[in-house]
């Protein structure tokens, strides 16, 4: 069953003046129940305004977005993140930074639909035990910083305790915008071998960009390329199996008539 | 002395909602609410009015009600029709004008030989002569009670993480339109209670008396935050109280100097106008001697 279905979308920023740019072109993508897509790109291909699409942080000029059978292409951010995970490669952007690490997973937590209405319901002790044994997988010593506020975390850890609070429930679909770009080479592997695990734990749908081209091909089961606002290049199976980095820019160059430009790209 | 000690509880109970309804504003929500001045006469002149008609109990809950409806006005102003916050508050403000007029029929309104709360708890014998800042402080204390049980909620943790991280918050599935209009709706429910509790403390609701009510407020919460700093969520919220009753008795203190009441906005302005500065002057400042050390090195090693 296709999870998440993206038909015709386009994007125009600035319409009718000099900064005019279309983000997204006529993209068509459909995203399989349980894939985990790599995607990767040139400056400026797209892949984070396909992600904005996708959340909802604009709407679309043209085109829908199906999640699950269910039209959401006029649905608001506010309500599509029920059912979405979001990451970013800023780990300060996906926490409150004066607030516990305690509160934090309070809020990630009111995604549940049993909580959705319970304004003034506060956390529990089953909650807290519950909060408790989530942050303990993390093996960072989070679990006895509860009542600590979340701007005294480094980066890795801050970036750590959001994957966390974006499965916490597990979303319909989970969006990494080069979520590990911004950490540490050691940290950046720890959150990558969390990602995988959490992922696989609760099967969740995954739509992941990066520039690491080892990363593209060695995690997942699906690889994108795109290149001016649409997808030019979707490889899976025997095929992506079989792919080097190498014969992974080759066939960019001959899909989208150009060499990949990307000036963060890493090859090795 | 003890009369001015008596004074400042007095006046720091019964300004202290303004300064928590600013830190729920303020401090919390990072909205400047301008709304504050207009809110406070409008708690008053329902109260003065209800007072009137013989129900001074009523008339504080009465006028919660019709500062929290000024609150809904301006969060609406500024979430559904993109007008900037303080320009929000500022228009807000200046319709409550006519608003508390109307609701007055007069410029001022007296309360002489008018039962009010405090004439009610007089009567019943609380406090003697204190019964006046025993009753403030029974209602401040309860409030201060709610607000930190409130700020506990899913609903309060929604409102905080609001002016904390909205992104975070939007992607948490809170629609932040909703947590800035309950948020302005309580902070000027809040500063209703004051203007209701003043007008029945003071026998009389003026529609000027407002005038300034924001900068006082944030001084007492500007001093409160300073001295007693951040921490839990009961530490900060009693820490707004203290300050309130320390800018009171900074201003009872003035005035037993013989300096006019009417100079007291101006030190009320300094006081904000230099706390809230005191960071940028402060990084300035050691800006400004490292720069000097730097150089003085630099002109050694030569």
């Amino acid at each position: 069953m296709a999870m998440l279905e993206l038909r015709n979308l386009s994007k125009t920023f600035n319409p009718g003046t000099v900064n005019e740019k279309t983000a997204l072109s006529h993209l068509n993508l459909t995203v399989e129940d349980g894939d985990f897509i790599t995607i990767v790109g040139s400056n400026g291909a797209g892949k984070s305004t396909l992600f904005n699409a996708i959340a909802g942080v604009f709407y679309v000029d043209e085109g829908s977005i199906v999640l699950a059978g269910e039209d959401i292409t006029y649905k608001p951010e506010y309500k599509r993140s029920r059912e979405m995970g979001r990451l970013f490669q800023d780990p300060m952007r996906g926490t409150a930074p004066n607030m516990t690490i305690e509160e934090n997973l309070a809020l990630a937590y009111l995604r549940t639909a049993k909580h959705q209405h319970a304004f003034f319901s506060r956390t529990s002790k089953a909650d807290r035990a519950f909060f408790r044994e989530q942050l303990a997988r993390l093996d960072m010593g989070l679990e006895d910083r509860m009542r600590q506020p979340v701007g005294l975390l480094s980066g890795g850890q801050r970036q750590a305790l959001t994957l966390l609070m974006s499965t916490l429930v597990p979303p319909k679909v989970l969006l990494l915008d080069e979520h590990t770009a911004a950490l540490d080479p050691g940290t950046a592997e720890k959150v990558l071998k969390l990602t995988k695990e959490i992922v696989a734990e609760h099967h969740i749908t995954t739509l992941m960009v990066t520039h690491n081209m080892h990363q593209a091909l060695g995690l997942g089961n699906r690889t994108l390329m795109m290149d001016g606002g649409s997808v030019v290049l979707d490889i899976r199976g025997e095929e992506r199996a079989g792919m080097t980095v190498d014969g992974l820019l080759e066939r960019f160059r001959t899909g989208a008539g150009k060499a990949l430009d990307n000036d963060r790209i890493l090859l090795s | 002395m003890v009369y001015v000690i008596q004074t400042a509880l007095e006046t720091g109970f019964l300004y202290a909602p303004v300064a928590l309804a600013l830190f729920l504003s303020f401090s919390i929500l990072n909205i400047a609410d301008m709304t504050t001045d207009g809110a406070f006469v409008l708690g008053s002149a329902v109260s003065a009015m209800m007072c009137l008609s013989g129900h001074p109990i009523l008339a504080l809950p009465a006028g919660m009600l019709a500062a929290a409806a000024a609150g809904f006005i301006t969060a609406f102003l500024q979430t559904k029709l993109s007008v900037p916050s303080i320009l929000a508050g500022i228009i807000t403000n200046i319709g409550l004008y006519s608003i508390n007029l109307m609701v007055m029929g007069k410029s001022n309104q007296s309360l002489f030989m008018v039962p009010t709360v405090y004439t009610l708890a007089q009567e019943a014998g609380i406090g003697g002569s204190w019964s006046k800042v025993i009753v403030a402080v029974l209602i401040v204390l309860v409030l201060c009670a709610l607000l930190v049980l409130f700020l506990g909620t899913r609903l309060g943790l929604s409102i905080r993480a609001t002016g904390d991280n909205a992104d975070m918050v939007r992607a948490s599935s809170i629609n932040p339109t909703f947590t800035i209009t309950v948020g302005l709706c309580v902070s000027n429910a809040m500063t209703g209670l004051s203007g209701a509790l003043a007008a029945q403390s003071t026998t009389v609701a003026d529609v000027n008396n407002g005038t300034g009510m924001v900068v006082l407020a944030l001084a007492a919460l500007v001093i409160g935050e300073t001295l007693i700093g951040k921490g839990s969520m009961v530490r900060r919220v009693l820490g707004v109280v203290v300050g309130s009753i320390i800018y009171r008795c900074i201003y009872a203190a003035a005035l037993r100097f013989n300096i006019p009441a009417d100079y007291m906005k101006l030190v009320s302005a300094v006081i904000v106008g230099v706390a809230i500065a005191a960071p940028a002057v402060r990084r300035w400042a050691a800006f400004q001697m490292k720069k000097r050390r730097a150089l003085a090195a630099r002109k050694e090693e030569r």
